[in-house]
C-alpha cells in the first residue's frame, strides 16, 4: 500500500464568498490516528465532509489511495464516517444499523451476521444486538455509531467530534477505547476535536488550524513543546510570553537576550540579528521559582500574587519587576514546605535552560485571542 | 401537542385549557360520538314507511348487504378509493418532498398552492372540472388546437373522470401529512447512509419512506375514507353507470327511504375507518418512540453495556 493514503493538494473551499479553507496541503499516513485540532468554526468539519464527498473543494485535489477523488459521490468512496450526533437509523436494530453498509455492498445474508457479529464483539455490544437506538444509552450509540463504521473495512474512518455528547468520565474511557481500537484494526483514522487534551491523548499527528489554515502539523509532543507559532502555542495550553531584545548572537541559534533587565542565553531554531525584539515563551511547569537570593544563573525577579490549590498543582501568580504577569504551576506535595508562598513574597523566576520558545516578535500578541474556547 | 395539551392539564395550572378540553369533548360526543352511535343502533332497527324506522330489532339489514349487487358496489368503491389514493400518493410524496427540501423561503408559497383549493366548496371546483373535461371543453379544445385529436373529445362519465375529480378534491389531505413527517425527518440520516455506501434511491427506500410511513399512512387515511364515501365527484364526473359507496348510502337515506339498510352499509365504513386508525396509531406510536430515541439520550442503561 502507499505511504500516503490521503493526500489534500491546495484544497480550498468558499462557501458564497466566505472562505472556510484556504490552500490546505496535508498528507496523512497509512494506519496513522491523525487528529484536527483547532477553535470552532477553523473548518475542521469541513475538511472531513471534503473527505468523505458530501462537500467538493472550490479548488485543489484529494486523492485517496492514489485516486483522485474529485467528483466521486460519497456512496463511491471507501471511507465511512462516525457523526457527530451518530446519526443511528431509528427504526433499525443494532444488527440492522451495522449491517447496513455490508447490505448496500450486496453481500450474502449470513455474511452480514457474521461481520456484524464480530464487530458487536470488538465494540462488546454483542448482547444488544437487537435493540433500537433509542433503548441505549449515549456511550452505547456512540459504539454502535463506531461498529457501523468500521465494519466496512474503510481505507479512512473519520470521526468528528465523536465524544461531545458523553459526560467527562465516559468520555475518557472511550477515548482509550478508540485508541486502542484503532491499533488493532490497523485503519487510517482522521478524528475532530476541539479539545487538545484530547488530541494529544489520542493521536500519533496532531494538525493545528486556524481560520482556514493549517497552523502546524506534528505530533503531540512537537505540538505542545515547539509550538511554530504563537496561535499553536496558546491554542494547546497556557503559556507566559515574555518580551525580549537579542543583544548577543552566539554560535548555531544560540542567543543572549535581555528579559526584564536581566541577561538570558536562549536557545531557537529561528535566526535573529542582534537588536530584534523576539517574544520568549514559556509554559507554567517549566518555570522554577526559588528564594530571591538564589542565584545559580540568570532569573527574574517577582512578587507572588496569588496562589491556586488545583489538587495535583499548584497554580502561582506571580508579577514581574516589569509589571508583567506570570502563572507558574507546581506539583503539590504537602511535606515540601518550599512551594507554600504566601502573597507579596519576593522571589525569583527562572527555567531549565534550553526549555523555552523563542519566536519573532508579533506585535498582536498582547490580544485577548486566548485560544481556548 | 395533545401531550402537551394533557400535560398542562395535568398539572392543574390552566383553567382555560380545561374548559377549552371540556367544550371540545361535549362538541364532539353531541355531533360525532352521538350520530353515529345512533346510526349504529339504526342499522339493527326495521324499515317503516312512516317513521322511515321502528324500533324493532334485526340483522337483516346487514344480510342483505351481502346481496352481490352491494357487494360489487363495495368492491368497485374500495379499488376506485384505492387507486385514488395510490395516484395522490404518487402526486402528493414528490411534491411534499419538495416542499420540505426548498430553501424555507419559498416554502410559505408552496403551501399556498395546496391550500387555495379549500377556499372555495369542492362541490363548485367539480363543476370547473367538468367544464375542463367535458367535450369541447378546455383539455378538448386544447387537443384540438394542437392538432392531436380532429374533432371534440370527452373525458366526461368515466372511471378517468372520476379519478381526476377525486385526486383533485383529496391531494391537499395527502400533502399536509406527508409534509409535516418528511420536514421532521432528519437529514443527516441520509448522509449517514450514504457514506455507508447507499445510491440516493436506496438511502430513500431504507431510511426516507420507513421514517416517512406515519405521514404516508394519515395521508392515504385522510384520502381513502373520504374517497369511498364522497358521492358527488362520482355522480358527477362518473355518470350514472359508476354507483359507490357514497352513492349507494345517500340513495339509501335520501331515495330509497330505506334508512337501516343505509346505516348499515355506513356502518361498515365506520368499522374500516376504526381499524384504519388502529393500524395508523401503533404505526406512529413507533415512529415517535424511534425518533426520541435518535437524540442519543439517556443514561439509565448505561452500567449494562459498560467497558471491560
Ligand atoms: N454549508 C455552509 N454554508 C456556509 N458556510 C459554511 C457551511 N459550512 C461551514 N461553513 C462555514 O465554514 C467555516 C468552517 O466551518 P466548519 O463547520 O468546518 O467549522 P468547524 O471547525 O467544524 O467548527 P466546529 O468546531 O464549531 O464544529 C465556518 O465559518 C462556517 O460558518
Ligand atoms: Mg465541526
Amino acid at each position: 500500500m502507499q505511504d500516503a493514503i490521503i493526500e489534500l493538494k491546495g484544497v480550498s473551499k468558499f462557501f458564497d464568498d466566505a472562505c472556510a479553507l484556504a490552500d490546505i496541503n496535508l498528507s496523512i499516513k497509512n494506519g496513522e490516528f491523525l487528529t484536527l485540532l483547532g477553535p470552532s468554526g477553523c473548518g475542521k468539519t469541513t475538511i472531513l465532509r471534503i473527505l468523505s464527498g458530501f462537500e467538493k473543494p472550490s479548488s485543489g485535489e484529494v486523492r485517496i489511495a492514489g485516486i483522485c477523488m474529485n467528483g466521486v459521490p460519497p456512496e463511491k468512496r471507501k471511507v465511512n464516517t462516525v457523526f457527530q450526533n451518530y446519526a443511528l437509523f431509528p427504526h433499525m436494530t443494532v444488527a440492522q444499523n451495522v449491517g447496513f453498509g455490508l447490505k448496500m455492498q450486496g453481500l450474502p445474508k449470513d455474511e452480514i451476521s457474521r461481520r456484524v457479529a464480530e464487530v458487536l464483539r470488538i465494540v462488546h455490544l454483542e448482547s444488544f444486538a437487537s435493540r433500537r437506538p433509542a433503548q441505549l444509552s449515549g456511550g452505547q450509540q456512540q459504539r454502535v455509531a463506531i461498529a457501523r463504521a468500521v465494519v466496512n473495512n474503510p481505507l479512512v474512518l473519520l470521526l468528528d467530534e465523536p465524544f461531545s455528547a458523553l459526560d467527562f468520565k465516559l468520555r475518557k474511557e472511550m477515548q482509550l477505547e478508540i485508541k486502542h481500537l484503532q491499533r488493532k484494526l490497523g485503519i487510517t483514522f482522521v478524528f475532530v476535536t476541539h479539545d487538545q487534551e484530547e488530541a494529544f491523548a489520542m493521536s500519533d499527528r496532531v494538525v493545528v488550524m486556524d481560520q482556514g489554515h493549517i497552523a502546524q502539523i506534528g505530533t503531540p509532543e512537537q505540538i505542545y513543546e515547539e509550538p511554530e507559532n504563537l496561535f499553536v502555542a496558546r491554542f494547546v495550553g497556557e503559556i507566559n510570553i515574555l518580551e525580549a531584545q537579542i543583544c548577543e548572537v552566539r554560535e548555531s541559534g544560540q542567543y543572549g537576550a535581555i528579559i526584564d533587565g536581566a541577561l538570558f542565553p536562549l536557545r531557537s531554531r529561528h535566526t535573529f540579528a542582534q537588536g530584534d525584539k523576539v517574544m520568549v515563551l514559556l509554559r507554567p511547569e517549566d518555570l522554577k521559582i526559588g528564594a530571591p537570593d538564589e542565584t545559580d544563573g540568570p532569573c527574574l525577579a517577582g512578587v507572588i500574587e496569588e496562589s491556586v490549590y488545583k489538587g495535583a498543582t499548584v497554580d502561582i501568580f506571580i508579577r514581574l519587576a516589569g509589571g508583567q504577569r506570570l502563572m507558574a504551576a507546581e506539583f503539590f506535595n504537602e511535606d515540601d514546605a518550599e512551594i507554600n508562598y504566601n502573597p507579596g513574597e519576593k522571589v525569583s523566576v527562572a527555567w531549565v535552560d534550553g526549555w523555552e520558545v523563542v519566536l519573532p516578535d508579533d506585535p498582536g500578541h498582547t490580544d485577548a485571542r486566548h485560544g481556548r474556547d | 401537542m395533545i401531550r402537551a395539551i394533557r400535560m398542562r392539564v395535568m398539572g392543574g395550572t390552566s383553567r382555560f385549557f380545561r374548559i377549552a378540553i371540556a367544550l371540545s369533548s361535549l362538541w364532539l360526543v353531541l355531533f360525532a360520538l352521538a350520530p353515529n352511535a345512533l346510526l349504529l343502533l339504526v342499522a339493527f332497527f326495521t324499515r317503516s314507511d312512516e317513521h322511515f324506522v321502528t324500533p324493532v330489532l334485526t340483522l337483516d339489514n346487514y344480510i342483505r348487504l351481502f346481496d352481490p349487487t352491494f357487494l360489487t358496489i363495495l368492491w368497485d368503491s374500495a379499488r376506485l378509493a384505492c387507486i385514488a389514493t395510490v395516484i395522490c400518493l404518487l402526486i402528493g410524496y414528490p411534491f411534499a418532498y419538495i416542499m420540505a427540501n426548498v430553501r424555507p423561503n419559498r416554502r410559505p408559497f408552496l403551501l399556498f398552492l395546496v391550500i387555495i383549493p379549500f377556499w372555495t366548496s369542492s362541490l363548485i371546483r367539480t363543476y370547473a372540472l367538468i367544464l375542463i373535461l367535458k367535450s369541447k371543453g378546455l383539455i378538448s379544445e386544447l387537443l384540438t388546437m394542437l392538432g392531436i385529436t380532429s374533432g371534440p373529445v370527452s373525458f366526461m362519465y368515466s372511471d378517468f373522470a372520476v379519478f381526476i375529480g377525486l385526486t383533485y378534491t383529496m391531494l391537499p389531505f395527502m400533502i399536509l401529512p406527508l409534509y409535516a413527517s418528511i420536514e421532521k425527518l432528519d437529514r443527516r440520516l441520509l448522509d449517514a447512509a450514504k457514506d455507508l455506501g447507499a445510491s440516493s434511491w436506496r438511502a430513500f427506500v431504507h431510511v426516507t419512506v420507513p421514517l416517512t410511513m406515519p405521514g404516508i399512512i394519515a395521508g392515504a387515511m385522510l384520502v381513502f375514507l373520504p374517497a369511498l364515501s364522497m358521492f358527488y365527484v362520482p355522480e358527477m364526473l362518473g355518470g350514472a353507470k359508476s354507483m359507490l359507496l357514497g352513492n349507494f348510502i345517500k340513495n339509501q337515506f335520501l331515495v330509497a327511504r330505506d334508512w337501516p339498510l343505509g346505516a348499515a352499509a355506513s356502518s361498515v365504513m365506520t368499522i374500516a375507518l376504526i381499524l384504519m386508525v388502529l393500524v395508523y396509531s401503533r404505526v406512529s406510536r413507533r415512529g415517535v418512540r424511534n425518533r426520541e430515541g435518535g437524540r442519543g439520550s439517556g443514561g439509565a442503561l448505561r452500567s449494562e453495556g459498560g467497558m471491560r
